[in-house]
């Protein structure tokens, strides 16, 4: 008897690939994605039931189906076509609330798995360097990280009160790949990157496969508890963007703020004041108990999970480093072949002096 | 986007005063005659509107750009990609300035400095290289924050330092220092003299504030600061990092001139308890000169609070002088890095024990003190 695995939020990319990638798995039974809208995508084996977990019906679906794990991802970062601050508030804090009440009154149910973020720690400039799980993170005044702290409290709440159940809750650093759109992504998709005037913040990337991988090992394993889950190292912002080759604009935190309103109404990205804070203070996460606890290792570091970002964007910046590649390729075999000591150093022709012409200080 | 028609203004040195507009006036084009200019050989003006061209030889260029060159009437459309003030010189012509100046300026080993030197360049351009999880950035640390600061630490504040043989080869130490002079030179002064003497790389810990500051803030990380807390601390010093603590903090750095050299409270013992925690050495350091170098003699707090620092300095030069105020005073420098108290033989619930906290750090405090006054002693004179 494999298990009956439920996953919510299988409307967006991230929720319907995991459903489809543990329904591939031979100790899965039966998958059930669950969400507002049918996922647009192939789901495969995946059996969907549409159901609101805002609503009780949630719990007449794991009652019928005898789920025994629920895995919850459908916690999210940005408002997007769900609508405004409040329908994302409202599908993240009410929907888990009533998940876990569905979940608490079900027999059948022995493994709660909640994708959570590291965003709950916050951003400033008295954080550690290096965020522990045992680190009580700051009360966040709003926006994703306070609905990811209450959505923690509710799964705190729960495993209280089920103690049968095992609880797993998973904080992943900012998840990137070629097909994920988060605020973080379409931020550093913009042409133009603004960075905040004089910070350079530590960034941690989650490649969008390891994310798959770390659910689909915390939904078979028989390990409880809360655990950070991000790749090795971390890239500072001026590094990813001049990885990335596209230009910065350096703007004080206050403009930022200013341009994050622009771009949210032409719907470009989501400069929301947290992710300024973000891209101000910077975040880093200690994943030694992941590694050593729940025995998960990403496969990609930071900077690799961040190269198979790039790798699809369009380099629009390169002129610095091609200018710099062709003067390297003037000076390299000479200096690798400096055999004779005295070497003429190569002078161009004489070039005659430039004409005056009216039209060159155009 | 870039190729944008610069409509040209001026009538390109021919007779006629010029509209601005696209074709002069037909009593200039009467003068000029109705034909373009034909090209110069070797051409006049730079090439136009190919990319290619400009990454050839000067040779190959002159070639191109007279192909190039429209057979219409008027000029070329521009693209304002061409137009730099520097489009006009073909990038051969300036490697072999580049590579003239360099051998005339550096002789043999010219070719494969500028080679080494560029390769780096590339590095940083194309974000090509590593920091550590704190942000620290080894090799910017060393070729340049300790490289720019290296001539005044030898120079100008002639440090002397004395007793590093008790800074650990390889492992954890905390090493442990007196705060002073309005602004934390000693700080960056310690980093060089524990990298140029001892040959390794000191990670400092700093206050909030330090990493509340643009600019402040980035050069702080990428030096190997990182916050003074517990667990920055506990963690630099678990990876075997050699951490620099200033526990006076700002009241011994902001303190008035009249009580130089008098260490102020060592905080609330953190530095001690990270210590013994991790059970590695405490090294304490006794910085003379620094107190000398911004002579604080006046504050003003009600300023300090609406800019929400600390203090704000006011020194027999500064804000007087201006800018020319923030010239550090050349004072004579000392350093004494003191025996290392071992704090590996205390168990490991002693952290949480107050009492021998406080014992600790009033032996760090005191050694400091003592030896300040012995290095004063022997200095003489501040600017000596």
């Amino acid at each position: 008897m494999g298990r009956v695995v439920l996953v919510t939020g299988v409307s967006r990319d991230l929720g319907r690939r995991f459903a489809r990638t543990i329904a591939a798995d031979p100790a899965v039974d039966r998958v059930i994605g669950v969400d507002v809208v049918p996922p647009r995508g192939d789901i495969g084996d995946v059996s969907f039931a549409r159901a609101d977990i805002r609503t009780p019906v949630i719990a007449k679906v794991i009652a019928k189906e005898d789920v025994d794990t629920v895995v919850h991802m459908s916690v999210i970062a940005s408002p997007g076509p769900s609508g405004g601050r409040n329908a994302m508030k409202e599908l993240n804090v009410i929907g888990t609330m009533q998940l876990l009440a569905a979940c608490q009154k079900a027999e059948s149910v022995q493994h709660v798995v909640v994708k959570s973020t590291t965003s709950v720690y916050g951003a400033s400039s008295r954080d550690p360097a290096m965020f522990t799980e045992a680190v009580e993170p700051r009360v966040a005044r709003g926006g994703y990280a306070k609905d990811a702290q209450e959505v923690e409290s509710y799964v705190r709440g729960f495993a209280r009160r089920r103690p049968d159940v095992r609880v797993l809750m998973l904080r992943a650093a900012n998840v990137i790949g070629p097909s994920v759109e988060s605020p973080m992504t379409s931020y550093l998709r913009l042409p133009v990157v603004p960075t905040v005037l004089g910070f350079d913040p530590r960034l941690q990337f989650l490649l969008d496969e390891d994310l798959l991988a770390v659910m689909r090992h915390g939904a078979l394993s028989d390990v409880a508890g809360t655990f950070n889950v991000a790749g090795d190292g971390v890239l500072t912002l001026a590094q990813a963007i001049r990885r990335m080759q596209r230009p910065t604009v350096p703007l004080p935190p206050a403009a930022l703020t200013g341009l994050g309103r622009l771009v949210q109404r032409v719907r470009v990205a989501e400069l929301s004041p947290e992710l300024v804070a973000f891209l101000t203070y910077g975040r880093g996460v200690d994943t030694t108990r992941s590694r050593v606890e729940l025995g998960f290792t990403p496969t990609h570091t930071s900077a690799e999970a961040f190269e198979v970002f790039a790798a699809g964007l369009h380099r629009t910046f390169a002129a610095p480093d091609r200018l710099l590649a062709a003067i390297e390729s003037r000076v390299a075999p000479v200096a690798t072949t400096l055999a004779a000591p005295v070497r003429p150093v190569p002078v161009a022709p004489p070039r005659p002096t430039v004409v005056p012409e009216g039209g060159q200080h155009g | 986007m870039g190729d944008a028609d610069i409509i040209p203004i001026g009538t390109r040195g021919r007779p006629g005063r010029g509209t601005g507009g696209r074709r002069p006036s037909s009593a200039s084009r009467g003068l000029a005659g109705g034909t373009p200019r034909p090209p110069v050989d070797p051409p006049a003006d730079p090439p136009a509107g190919d990319d290619d061209a400009r990454t050839d030889t000067a040779a190959e260029t002159a070639g191109t750009s007279a192909v190039d060159r429209p057979a219409g009437g008027g000029r070329a459309a521009t693209t304002t990609r061409d137009r730099g003030p520097l489009a006009g010189v073909p990038i051969g012509d300036w490697l072999a300035a580049f590579q003239h100046a360099a051998a005339e300026l550096f002789g043999e080993e010219s070719e494969q400095q500028l080679a080494r030197f560029l390769a780096f360049l590339r590095r940083r351009v194309t974000g090509d290289y590593v920091v550590d999880d704190f942000g620290f950035d080894a090799e910017m640390t060393e070729r340049f924050f300790i490289a720019a600061l290296r001539p005044i630490a030898q120079k100008w504040f002639r440090v002397e330092v004395r007793g590093i043989e008790n800074i650990p080869a390889t492992g954890g130490a905390l090493v442990v220092s007196n705060h002073s002079g309005t602004v934390p030179v000693d700080g960056l002064m310690t980093m060089v003299a524990i990298h140029d003497h001892a040959g390794r790389s000191l990670r400092p810990l700093g206050a909030d504030l330090v990493f509340r500051l643009p600019v402040v803030s980035t050069i702080a990380r990428r030096a190997g600061t990182t916050l003074a807390c517990s667990e920055d601390a506990e963690r630099l010093l678990r990876e075997g990092e050699l951490v620099g603590v200033w526990p006076e903090g700002f009241k011994g750095i902001g303190k008035p001139f009249s009580e130089r050299y008098k260490l102020q409270r060592f905080g609330r013992g953190g530095f001690v308890a990270a210590a013994v925690r991790t059970g590695v050495p405490i090294v304490p350091l006794s910085v003379v000169g620094a107190e000398e170098i911004y002579p604080l003699v006046g504050n003003l707090p009600s300023l300090a609070r609406l800019l929400g620092m600390p203090y704000v300095p006011i020194t027999p030069t500064f804000p007087l002088l201006g800018p020319l105020g923030l010239v550090p005073l050349p004072s004579k420098w000392m350093m004494e890095f003191g025996e290392p108290i071992r704090t590996d033989e205390y168990d490991a619930g002693a952290a949480d024990d107050p009492m021998l906290v406080f014992n600790v750090t009033d032996q760090v405090r005191e050694t400091i003190q003592q030896t300040l006054y012995t290095l004063l002693m022997d200095r003489g004179g501040a600017f000596g």
